[in-house]
C-alpha cells in the first residue's frame, strides 16, 4: 500500500463514498440540504397517536414513508433501506455489497396495538396482574410468528443484510444517542483491521410511539413548547427546555481509500478519526465537570491526527436540553480554548428534533455535506442566546464558508460519548 | 500454537448460572467424575420449565443499595457477572486499568412491568378508544426509572456506574448474534491494537414471562418438567428452557496480560459468525466454514461447548454438524444444564472453556446419551452456538 493511503498511524485512510438521509424534511440529501441550509424545521404537531393529556405533543416523526404495518421495525427498516438504496446509488455500487453491516437500531418492543390484539384473543382475567400468563395461553393455542420477529433486535439487519447482501454476521447496535456515530466507529475499525475493504454503516429510528414520548418526557427531557411546534428546538438558548424526539435514518458507504480509488469511486470525504470514552457519573447526567466529553473530544482528534486549531467547524450534539447544551459548550472550552470563539458549531436538531439512534450518522452526513458544499448549516431559533454559552451558532441563517475539517459530537444516556472527526480530503 | 503478542487470552471470568455464582462452583461441576444435577424450576411459570438464578447477594458486587434499586434483575445480573469477571481478574477497583478498559455487552432489553401493562390491557378491553387508555395509564403508572431499567446500553451504563469501567462502552443487540458479535469484534479489536483489555459479556433474565412470551410466540418453550436437551421430544413443547445466566470475560492482550503477571486461562485462537438462510443444507455449508479451524485439533484433548438452543430442528442439525465435523470430540451441551440464555449463551459457553482449559477439566457428560465421556484433561476447546431464530457463532480456545 503507498503511503497516501495510509493515515498518520500507519492504517488504511478511510473514505465516504456514498451517503443517503431521512429526516422530517424529508427523503434524500438533496432535499435534506435544500431544507437543512434553508433554516425549516421539521417538527410538526403528532397524528401517529392521540396526545391529548400529553405534555409534549409535537415531534419531528417521519409520517411519509410507507410501511406494510404500523410498527418500529417496519418503519424503522423502511428508512434504513431507502438512504442504504440512495447511498449505494451514490456509491455506483449494485449487486452484493460484500462487506460487513454495522446497523444503528432501537431497542424494540412490542406494540401496543399487538399486545391488545392479543388481549382479544386471551382467555379472561381471572387475577389483577395476570395478562401475560393469559397472552401465554393465548400463544399456546396459536402461535404468531410475526410477533416473534417484530420482537426480534435482529429483525431490521437480517433484512438488511438479506436485501443488500452484505458478508458475514451484521452488527445491531445500541449506544443511546450515540449510536449512529458509533456504527460509523465499527465500520472505521473493521476497515483498519484490514478485515475488509469497504463496510457500510447505517443507523436508523422510526419508534416513536406513545410510550416512547412518554417514558422521555417522564425524565423531563423533552420540551413542552407544543406551538409553534418548529419553534421548540432551540439548541444553546436561554429558554431551551428539552429535546424535540424525532426519526430519521442515514448510511454511510465507508471504503478503504486505496481500494475506493482503485474503482475509480467518487470520494466524498475522509472519516479521519473517531473517539469515545464512556462517564460513570450517572444514568442520565453526564459528569459536571465535562470530563468523559473532553476526552472524547481528544480522543478523536487524536485518532485524527488533528490538533485544535485543525478543526473548522464543529457538528454540535446540540440536543436543546439545559444539561447537554451547557456541557457541550463546557467540553468544547476545554478542549479548544482560545481557538473556540473562532470555530462556527451548529445544531441540526434545531430544525430536525433529536433523531436517537440515528443522529451520528445523519449528523455524520450532514458534516460531510457541509464540506462538499461549503456552506455552513444554520441553528434556528436562536433568537435569545444562553449567555453563559458564547459560541457562533451560526445564528438563524446559513453561511458560505468553506471547511475542510469538522467535529461531530455525539453524547447519551447511560454516559454514551462519541465523536468523529471527518475531513474533506486526504490530508 | 506459537505465542504471540497479540494473542487474545482470558484472564477473567465472571459467570451466574443456575448451578451457582462465580468460578467455584462451576470449576468443580466441570472437574466431576459425576454428571452435574440440573436446578430447574417447574412451578412458578408452569407449563415452562426454567433455570432459576441461584442464592445472590447483590452487594457482593453491587455495593449501594441505590445502584441495585435502580436496575431490574436482568441489568443486576450482568453488573454483578461483570464485577465478578473484574475480580477474577485482579482488575477490580484498579481504577486505571478499568479507566482504560474497553466494553461490549450483548444485551435484550425491555423488562416489562407486568402489573401495569396488565392494568393497561384490562382497562382497554372494556374501553373503545384504547389509545386514550394508553395515554392515562402510561402517564400516571409507569416508574420513570424504570425506562432506565429497559434501556439495551443502561447494562453498560450500570457497569460503568458500579465497577469504573470507561474505557469504552458499546452495546450489541440481536439476541444470540449479539454475544456472538461482542466477542468476535472483542477478539478482532485486540488482535489490531485497538484495544488492549475488554470486558465483554452479556446477561439474561429467564425468570419473566414477558421474555418466555417471546419464545412461545412461535411455540418454542419446552412445557412440562425438564429433559436433557438432546433427547426432548414433541409432546414436551418446543424444546427451549430458558435459563438465567451472567456471563462476562476480561479478554487481553498477552502482552497486556503477561506486563501485569495476569493469570492467563485459555487463549481464543479463532472465532468466526454468520447467517443467512438454513434451508437446503445452507446452515451446514456455513456451520463446516465456520468450523474449519478446529479441524486440527487432537479430539481426545478437546472438548465441544455446544450452545445448542434445544429447538428440536436446530437440535438435530447441530447434531448432526457435530457428528461430521468434529466427529470424535466429546461434545458438551451447556444449554441443557443451565438453560437458554440468549444474548449470553455464546458468553456463558466460553466462559465454560476457559474454565475447563484453565484447570484442564475432564468435563463430565451432561447429557450420557450422546455426550461421550472425556478421556483425557481438555487442552482445546470448541464453543458453537447457533441462534434460535438466525445467526451462528464457533470459536475456538487453547490452553496455556
Amino acid at each position: 500500500m503507498s503511503n497516501a493511503y495510509k493515515d498518520h498511524l500507519g492504517r488504511p485512510i478511510v473514505a465516504v463514498t456514498g451517503m443517503g438521509v431521512i429526516t422530517s424534511l424529508g427523503q434524500g440529501l438533496e432535499d435534506n440540504w435544500t431544507a437543512l441550509t434553508g433554516g425549516v424545521s421539521g417538527i410538526h404537531k403528532i397524528t401517529r397517536f392521540p396526545t391529548e393529556g400529553l405534555n409534549t405533543r409535537i415531534s419531528g416523526m417521519v409520517d411519509f414513508i410507507e410501511v406494510p404495518a404500523a410498527n418500529s421495525v417496519e418503519r424503522s427498516y423502511a428508512m434504513a433501506r431507502e438512504t442504504t438504496l440512495e447511498a449505494l446509488a451514490q456509491a455506483g455500487l449494485s449487486g452484493d455489497f460484500n462487506g460487513p453491516l454495522f446497523l444503528a437500531a432501537p431497542p424494540i418492543e412490542p406494540e401496543w396495538s399487538a399486545r391488545f390484539e392479543l388481549a382479544d384473543r386471551s382467555p379472561p382475567s381471572t387475577q389483577p396482574g395476570d395478562a401475560y400468563n393469559r397472552f401465554l395461553a393465548a400463544m399456546r393455542e396459536k402461535a404468531d410468528p410475526v410477533f416473534h420477529e417484530a420482537v426480534l433486535f435482529g429483525a431490521i439487519s437480517e433484512r438488511l443484510a438479506d436485501r443488500f447482501g452484505t458478508r458475514g454476521l451484521p452488527v445491531t447496535l445500541s449506544t443511546a444517542c450515540a449510536s449512529g456515530a458509533t456504527a460509523i466507529q465499527l465500520g472505521v475499525e473493521a476497515i483498519r483491521q484490514g478485515r475488509t475493504d469497504r463496510a457500510l454503516t447505517v443507523a436508523t429510528d422510526g419508534s416513536v410511539s406513545a410510550e416512547a414520548l412518554i417514558r422521555f418526557a417522564l425524565l423531563s427531557a423533552l420540551s413542552t413548547q407544543n406551538d409553534p411546534p418548529e419553534k421548540a428546538s432551540k439548541p444553546f438558548t436561554k429558554d431551551r427546555d428539552g429535546f424535540v424526539i424525532a426519526e430519521g435514518a442515514a448510511t454511510l458507504v465507508l471504503e478503504s481509500l486505496e481500494a475506493a480509488v482503485a474503482r475509480g469511486a467518487r470520494v466524498y470525504g475522509i472519516l479521519k478519526g473517531c473517539g469515545e470514552k464512556a462517564d460513570l457519573f450517572h444514568r442520565t447526567r453526564s459528569s459536571p465537570d465535562g470530563g468523559p466529553a473532553i476526552a472524547t473530544i481528544r480522543a478523536a482528534l487524536a485518532d485524527a491526527g488533528i490538533d485544535e486549531g485543525g478543526i473548522g467547524y464543529i457538528n454540535a450534539h446540540g440536543t436543546s436540553t439545559p444539561e447537554n447544551d451547557k456541557m457541550e459548550y463546557l467540553s468544547m472550552s476545554a478542549v479548544f480554548g482560545e481557538h473556540l470563539p473562532s470555530i462556527p458549531v451548529s445544531s441540526n436538531k434545531s430544525m430536525i428534533g433529536h433523531t436517537l439512534t440515528a443522529a451520528g450518522a445523519v449528523e455524520a452526513v450532514f458534516s460531510i455535506q457541509t464540506m462538499l458544499t461549503g456552506t455552513l448549516p444554520p441553528t434556528i431559533n436562536y433568537q435569545n442566546p444562553d449567555p453563559a454559552i458564547v459560541l457562533d451558532v451560526v445564528p438563524n441563517v446559513k453561511r458560505s464558508q468553506q471547511v475542510s475539517a469538522v467535529l461531530s459530537n455525539s453524547f447519551g444516556f447511560g454516559g454514551q460519548n462519541a465523536s468523529l472527526v471527518m475531513t474533506a480530503e486526504p490530508a | 500454537m506459537s505465542k504471540s503478542a497479540n494473542d487474545v487470552v482470558i484472564t477473567g471470568v465472571g459467570i451466574v448460572t443456575s448451578q451457582g455464582v462465580g468460578v467455584e462452583p462451576h470449576v468443580v461441576l466441570l472437574s466431576a467424575a459425576e454428571p452435574p444435577v440440573t436446578r430447574v424450576e417447574t412451578e412458578k411459570f408452569k407449563p415452562y420449565p426454567v433455570h432459576p438464578l441461584p442464592e445472590i447477594d447483590w452487594s457482593q458486587q453491587i455495593a449501594k443499595r441505590g445502584d441495585q434499586r435502580q436496575m431490574e434483575n436482568w441489568q443486576r445480573l450482568g453488573v454483578f457477572a461483570a464485577g465478578l469477571a473484574l475480580d477474577d481478574a485482579g482488575l477490580k477497583d484498579n481504577l486505571d486499568a478499568c479507566g482504560s478498559m474497553d466494553m461490549i455487552v450483548a444485551a435484550g432489553g425491555g423488562e416489562r412491568d407486568i402489573n401495569v401493562d396488565s392494568l393497561i390491557v384490562d382497562e382497554a378491553l372494556k374501553r373503545n378508544d384504547r389509545e386514550q387508555v394508553l395515554n392515562e395509564k402510561l402517564t400516571t403508572e409507569l416508574r420513570p426509572t424504570l425506562f432506565l431499567a429497559q434501556l439495551s446500553n443502561l447494562l453498560a451504563g450500570n457497569i460503568s456506574i458500579v465497577h469504573k469501567v470507561t474505557g469504552s462502552s458499546r452495546t450489541f443487540m440481536g439476541e444470540e448474534a449479539a454475544g456472538i458479535s461482542a466477542i468476535e469484534t472483542a477478539f478482532f479489536r485486540i488482535k489490531a491494537g485497538q484495544s488492549t483489555h475488554t470486558l465483554v459479556g452479556g446477561a439474561f433474565s429467564a425468570e419473566r414471562l414477558d421474555i418466555m412470551l417471546m419464545i412461545e410466540a412461535i411455540q418454542g418453550q419446552a412445557t412440562g418438567d425438564w429433559h436433557p436437551i438432546w433427547s426432548r421430544k414433541r409432546e414436551d413443547g418446543g424444546g427451549m428452557i430458558l435459563g438465567s445466566v451472567g456471563a462476562f470475560l476480561v479478554l487481553e492482550s498477552r502482552d497486556y496480560a503477561e506486563a501485569r503477571g495476569a493469570r492467563i486461562y485459555a487463549t481464543i485462537d479463532a472465532i468466526g459468525s454468520d447467517r443467512g438462510s438454513r434451508t437446503d443444507g445452507k446452515l451446514e455449508a456455513r456451520l463446516a466454514d465456520l468450523a474449519k479451524p478446529a479441524e486440527k485439533l487432537d479430539p481426545a484433548q478437546t472438548v465441544v461447548f455446544s450452545g445448542t438452543s434445544g429447538f428440536h430442528d436446530l437440535v438435530a442439525s447441530e447434531k448432526a454438524f457435530l457428528q461430521t465435523k468434529l466427529g470424535e470430540a466429546p461434545v458438551r451441551a451447556y444449554g441443557g444444564l443451565v438453560g437458554h440464555s440468549i444474548e449470553a449463551q455464546f458468553p456463558a459457553g466460553l466462559a465454560l472453556a476457559a474454565l475447563a482449559l484453565g484447570h484442564g477439566a475432564k468435563v463430565p457428560a451432561f447429557d450420557a446419551s450422546f455426550e461421550k465421556p472425556m478421556t483425557a484433561g481438555a487442552r482445546t476447546a470448541v464453543v458453537t452456538t447457533i441462534g434460535h431464530s438466525r445467526g451462528e457463532g464457533v470459536a475456538v480456545l487453547s490452553a496455556e
